[in-house]
């Protein structure tokens, strides 16, 4: 019998080790896997885990989820498109002590290059980002262009994880998932591009339950489902943003 | 002769004034979010969030909020009759992919050619963050950038190359501000309307640049 409830999030996190690469989903207040943060960071304490990198729209705010795995320094990259908050007080530190590398990407092509690696996609060319600092590498080189019917494309390569952690709303033992509003956000592209998905659920229903007309997110994408209480999302940290 | 600056109330209606019905819309965070609050009432139009919302309606009464249901500025928000959600990859590739009909943004600057710079100040030691822009710009069929035509130092943003790095380039085909419509043509630019009193030779002279009528 299939059954992809996990008892724990240390034992979905079983297979994290050193220099691996993180999906992190949720965008603002929105489908954050707060729960499964916190389980890593646990976990990353409990064995001393380095050398991540970690991909998330954002770089964390305040001192919770995101910021404080942050603040246990184990993450030695972000992948993101906007790090700068009211309240990233703990990445700005990080990186302006040269503890954390940054690999700033537009929003569109951080969720294709999501996309691009879990659809088995070599890499891709975008017409976002031609032109701007952006379509450089770390070290200053300009990434591949191309014209193609009188545009002009820049290649972008997809991001492969070892990890996803996202956030649904109910999931069966398949691992089927729904989501909720906003929440969705990145999780269903996340959760193909990971080698070990772990998604949170609020709610584990029996098998043949889920609308099938409505799964967003089919379980031959997900390892592990992992049921946390219902919390009410809260606001908060987000409102001067830029 | 005398004239009057638009007020942000004024230009979002104005902005508003240009949007049809039907018309598939991005709102930019900031200055531009006003100009759902001047859409005529009965007009169909509607509101894409980037971060997975087409048909999005106005903030919710205070004590309704769900912080589930947020905007791109991750303020809350609500959902029309025939709203929907989808995943980011999605959401792009309706900008991407050509399908959003307008776009309006807040710039730094842009150029007679349409170049916009919007992200980044490029100022030494500012971390820099980009979040949408890049694919907002250069994604839907029109951009349109709503600003003050003059920096708080009195220089013009529209420009004849951006000073600020570039979000996208060639992108932006109207400029709406507080004392003219503007619109980028291969020709250059183009007055659509400016604010009582203001001669199209002065804006001229306050651009910099040449402008056609």
């Amino acid at each position: 019998m299939i059954n992809k409830i996990a008892p724990s999030i240390a034992h979905a996190l079983q297979g994290l080790t050193n220099d691996q690469t993180l999906l992190i989903g949720g965008f603002g207040t929105a489908g954050i896997p707060d729960e499964l943060i916190d389980g890593l960071i646990a976990v990353v304490q409990e064995r001393q885990v380095q050398g991540l990198t970690v991909v998330n729209n954002n770089a964390g705010n305040g001192e919770a989820g995101l910021a404080a795995l942050l603040k246990t320094g184990c993450v030695r990259k972000v992948i993101c498109s906007f790090p700068r908050q009211a309240d990233s007080y703990v990445f700005d530190g990080l990186y302006r002590s040269g503890k954390v590398e940054l690999e700033l990407v537009p929003q569109g092509n951080l969720a294709e290059r999501i996309r691009a690696a879990g659809a088995g996609i070599g890499a891709f060319f975008t017409p976002t980002g031609f032109g701007t600092e952006l379509a450089k590498h770390s070290d200053g080189s300009p990434k591949e262009t191309r014209e193609i019917n009188g545009r002009m494309y820049v290649l972008e390569h997809p991001i492969h994880a070892d990890i996803a952690l996202i956030k649904a709303e109910r999931g069966d033992r398949w691992g089927n998932l729904t989501y909720r509003k906003a929440a969705r956000n990145f999780g269903p592209v996340m959760a193909t591009a990971a080698k070990c998905t772990i998604a949170s659920v609020h709610e584990v229903v029996e098998l043949g339950s889920l609308d099938p007309e409505s799964i967003v997110t089919p379980g031959i994408f997900v390892s592990h489902v992992v049921q946390v209480p219902r919390v009410a999302t809260q606001g908060g940290g987000f409102k001067k943003e830029a | 002769m005398a004239y009057t600056r638009k007020t942000k109330d004024q230009m979002a209606a104005r902005v508003a004034q240009d949007i049809p019905e039907g018309a598939y819309v991005n709102l930019g965070i900031g200055m531009p979010t006003q100009v759902a609050n001047h859409l005529p009432q009965g007009l169909e139009v509607i509101l894409h969030s980037e971060n997975g919302i087409l048909g999005m309606g106005p903030a919710p009464v205070a004590g309704q909020e769900d912080y589930d249901l947020i905007n791109a500025g991750k303020q809350p928000v609500t959902l029309m009759p025939g709203g929907v959600f989808f995943h980011h990859a999605d959401s792009f590739s309706m900008m991407r992919g050509g399908h959003l009909d307008i776009c309006v943004l807040g710039a730094f600057q842009v150029s007679e050619q349409g170049d916009l710079a919007n992200w980044h100040t490029g100022e030494p030691g500012a971390i820099p963050a980009v979040g949408g822009a890049m694919d907002l710009a250069i994604g839907a069929k029109q951009t349109w950038v709503m600003m003050d035509l003059l920096t708080k130092q009195g220089a013009s943003k529209v420009v004849r190359a951006c000073s600020y790095p570039v979000t996208g380039l060639a992108c932006v085909k109207r400029i709406y501000t507080d004392l003219a419509t503007l619109e980028v043509t291969p020709q250059g630019l183009r007055l659509i309307d400016a604010v009582d009193g203001l001669s199209r030779d002065e804006l001229a002279q306050l651009v910099g640049l040449p402008i056609h009528g």
